[in-house]
């Protein structure tokens, strides 16, 4: 008992929780929710969905995940970012002005580093803003959000531009001979080079003590501003990365959809990892369980057959619930509905 | 100080958006005025000479899809100059006010005709009484208005038909092949939309009339991602126990072509599923011609004739219908049935031919 207590005092335990929750209800409705096979010489099951699937906004809430925490604000520009990050990759591979090509004019690899640079581009564009200027960062990132997608129509001349090569569909879905998708390759690098590069250097403890108070932490010799930035363009470049796996998997770059409200998942992502929106503290791995968490919702919804006019309230049941569950206030209260319980217990 | 600056500098950024956004609109607007007031001139010089230039004001969404311009380009083509109409063109760019203000200024001008292509379904009463009231004609064109009854024809297509002749030909189909059991899943488009309903409906009626077993139906949001996911979540829950894929468009379709081919599952002529798209667009139809969409129903974008064809007859004294829908082509891979006959929404039974997809098909589509 005293050990489950303890293990439910751990920050990670309501993220994992609700993600066992949701993967549970599955498990009692259709057991065969589990099930993994080989199928056409891949991985085939509703799990490897939701792994795939969720590669974009888990590599999203990384880079969400840092920006909250350093300025205690959010940045809503990651799904116009996506979009236009797969638009400056595609109309580059494919030639301004061209809507269907299967030849490149340059090589496929020079493309996507574009996009994802491109990606850190707006990353430090917003971070110039929050850092530099000051201005609030759902304000400063507005620009992006309604910018972004627009200059991606304008890359790819209004229309959807497609790459008909087999090699750049690899990175959205399958590389020949390998049975794991991709994107859960791309998902698990990114949060490992973030992951080790906080933990190498100081800049974790950096982020946390800019976040709590960035005058305090400026006084005692960090330098905030160039934090803060350092975080947005990670942010940024995150964005990219994700625009790239998603307009891979549809090996085209379809401005007006592409990571259209990912931003607004990202955001919940960080969340539902019990991540304070006010910033300061952070946990990388509570955003990335929160993103499954999401994923797993929607790849249910799928699976149960919820007719699709209702599947958003059921989403928004189940994303009440889990917040509620992690609030201070909700955990408070029932605090002290059990030393009332015990109070009454005593005096029995 | 450091506020006052910022606050200043953004000033100036909106201020120079601002002159940026309304340069090019007021471009527009002057070469579009430029161009009405020598339309205009020339208009009256030609009267002049002949007195019958008619002049159309065209008031269109906007240019957000390949779909949109080939409508565009319809309507321009339709009323060209040398076909004897002086044709006022404004791309509204989906801001419904602003397509207000783009017909009061044809009223302002004095347009014979003006042709709508509303934004949005209500708020049309006020300006279409001034129409009615400056004695111009209005043909809505496209997607409808809900709130006034103060325009003369509406010409566009009837999404119910679609669905219903999607349906027609998949129980021809069948019986052709000997195939006796059809079970159905369906990718929908974007939920609540005209073309989402009407296509479900019209396919859901014939369905319910033959007794097929439509296994799922799930929104798919119109996009090849949408309909990939929707797929790949189908490929599990009905593994092996679905022999028709409807997809409401050609984006759908793609995505779920994907998806079926990730998971085994072939599709197309004599494959083990029978894949039906909506649409019709360029590369859909390729697809139709390498046998990989078995039917593909077009949305037909080319309100330009039809408009003309009204104009025409108002020119003439004649009354015209209320509502007019267009004759969409419905395209299909194999020569093996010549034309399908349905009962359609307004009651009529109709026999329409089924197009065999050629090079000059696909290439003729937008």
């Amino acid at each position: 008992m005293e050990n489950f207590k303890k293990l439910t005092k751990k920050p990670l335990f309501l993220p994992i929780f609700c993600l066992i929750l949701v993967l549970l209800i599955n498990l009692i409705k259709s057991p065969d929710f589990f099930a993994i096979k080989i199928s056409n010489g891949v991985l085939f099951g509703r799990v490897i969905d939701i792994l795939n699937r969720g590669s974009e906004i888990a590599i999203l809430a990384v880079g969400q995940t840092l920006v909250v925490a350093v300025s205690a604000g959010t940045d809503i520009s990651v799904g116009s970012v996506m979009s236009l990050s797969a638009c400056s990759c595609c109309m580059l591979l494919a030639g301004y002005g061209n809507t269907n090509v299967s030849a490149l004019v340059m090589p496929i690899a020079v493309g996507m580093i574009a996009g994802v640079l491109m990606g850190g581009v707006c990353g430090a564009f917003n971070g110039a803003l929050v850092s530099k200027l000051k201005i609030q960062p759902m304000v400063a990132t507005l620009i992006l959000f309604t910018a972004a997608r627009a200059i991606g129509l304008l890359l790819c001349n209004n229309q959807i531009t497609y790459i008909r090569v087999e090699e750049y569909k690899y990175l959205g879905n399958f590389i020949p001979g390998c049975p794991i998708p991709t994107p859960v390759f791309v998902a698990i690098a990114v949060i490992l080079v973030v992951a080790i590069f906080l933990r190498k250097t100081a800049l974790g403890l950096y982020i946390q003590s800019v976040g709590i108070n960035s005058r305090a932490a400026r006084i005692s010799g960090i330098n905030s501003d160039v934090i803060c930035f350092i975080c947005y363009v990670i942010c940024g470049l995150c964005a990219g990365i994700a625009g790239i796996v998603a307009s891979s998997r549809i090996y085209s770059a379809d401005s007006n959809n592409i990571g259209l409200n990912y931003e607004l998942d990202a955001i919940l992502a960080v969340a539902l990892g019990g991540n304070s929106l006010g910033g300061g503290k952070f946990n990388l791995a509570g955003s990335i369980i929160g993103a499954y968490t999401i994923q797993a919702i929607t790849t249910t919804l799928l699976a149960m057959g919820v007719s699709t006019d209702v599947a958003p309230v059921f989403k928004a049941i189940i994303v009440i619930i889990i917040v509620v569950v992690q609030a201070p206030v909700f955990k408070a209260y029932m605090a002290a509905r059990k030393a009332q319980k015990a109070h009454v217990k005593e005096a029995a | 100080m450091k506020k006052r600056i910022v606050a200043g500098m953004l000033t100036a950024l909106m201020a120079v958006s601002m002159v940026g956004c309304g340069g090019a609109s007021s471009d527009t607007a002057d070469s579009g005025n430029a161009g009405s007031d020598a339309g205009a001139d020339a208009g009256t010089e030609e009267a002049a000479a002949d007195g019958d230039v008619i002049t159309v004001g065209f008031a269109q969404v906007g240019h957000e899809s390949d779909w949109r311009t080939a409508s565009t380009k319809s309507v321009q083509d339709a009323f060209s100059a040398d076909k004897g109409y002086d044709l006022q063109f404004v791309d509204c760019d989906n801001d419904s006010a602003a397509q207000i203000e783009a017909v009061r200024q044809f009223i302002q001008d004095d347009v014979d005709y003006i042709v709508i292509d509303p934004i949005v379904s209500t708020g049309w009463d006020t300006v279409l009484t001034e129409c009615e009231d400056a004695g111009i004609p209005v043909i809505v064109i496209d997607r409808t208005i809900d709130d006034s009854d103060k325009y003369v024809s509406w010409v566009g297509s009837e999404f119910m038909n679609e669905g219903l002749a999607a349906g027609t030909w998949l129980k021809d189909y069948a019986e052709a092949k000997g195939i006796s059991d059809l079970n159905i899943l369906v990718i929908e488009g974007s939920n609540g939309s005209s073309a989402q309903i009407g296509r479900t409906d019209g396919f859901k009626k014939i369905a319910d009339a033959e007794g097929w077993t439509i296994l799922d139906s799930q929104d798919g949001n119109f996009t090849q991602d949408g309909g990939q996911q929707v797929m790949e979540s189908y490929c599990k829950s009905y593994e092996g126990q679905f022999n028709v894929v409807v997809c409401q468009n050609d984006n759908e379709a793609f995505g779920a072509m994907d998806a079926m081919t990730a998971a085994g599952v072939s599709y197309g002529v004599d494959k083990d599923v029978i894949l039906i798209s909506f649409d019709a667009c360029k590369s859909g139809l390729e697809f139709v011609q390498s046998g990989d969409i078995n039917a593909d129903f077009m949305c037909y974008p080319l309100q330009g004739e039809y408009c003309a064809d009204i104009v025409q007859k108002l020119e003439a004294g004649e009354t015209v219908e209320k509502q007019t829908f267009m004759t969409e082509p419905w395209y299909v891979a194999e020569d093996i049935l010549p034309s399908i006959t349905y009962t359609n929404n307004a009651g009529e039974e109709v026999t329409e031919e089924l197009v065999v997809v050629t090079d000059a098909a696909s290439q003729a589509s937008y």
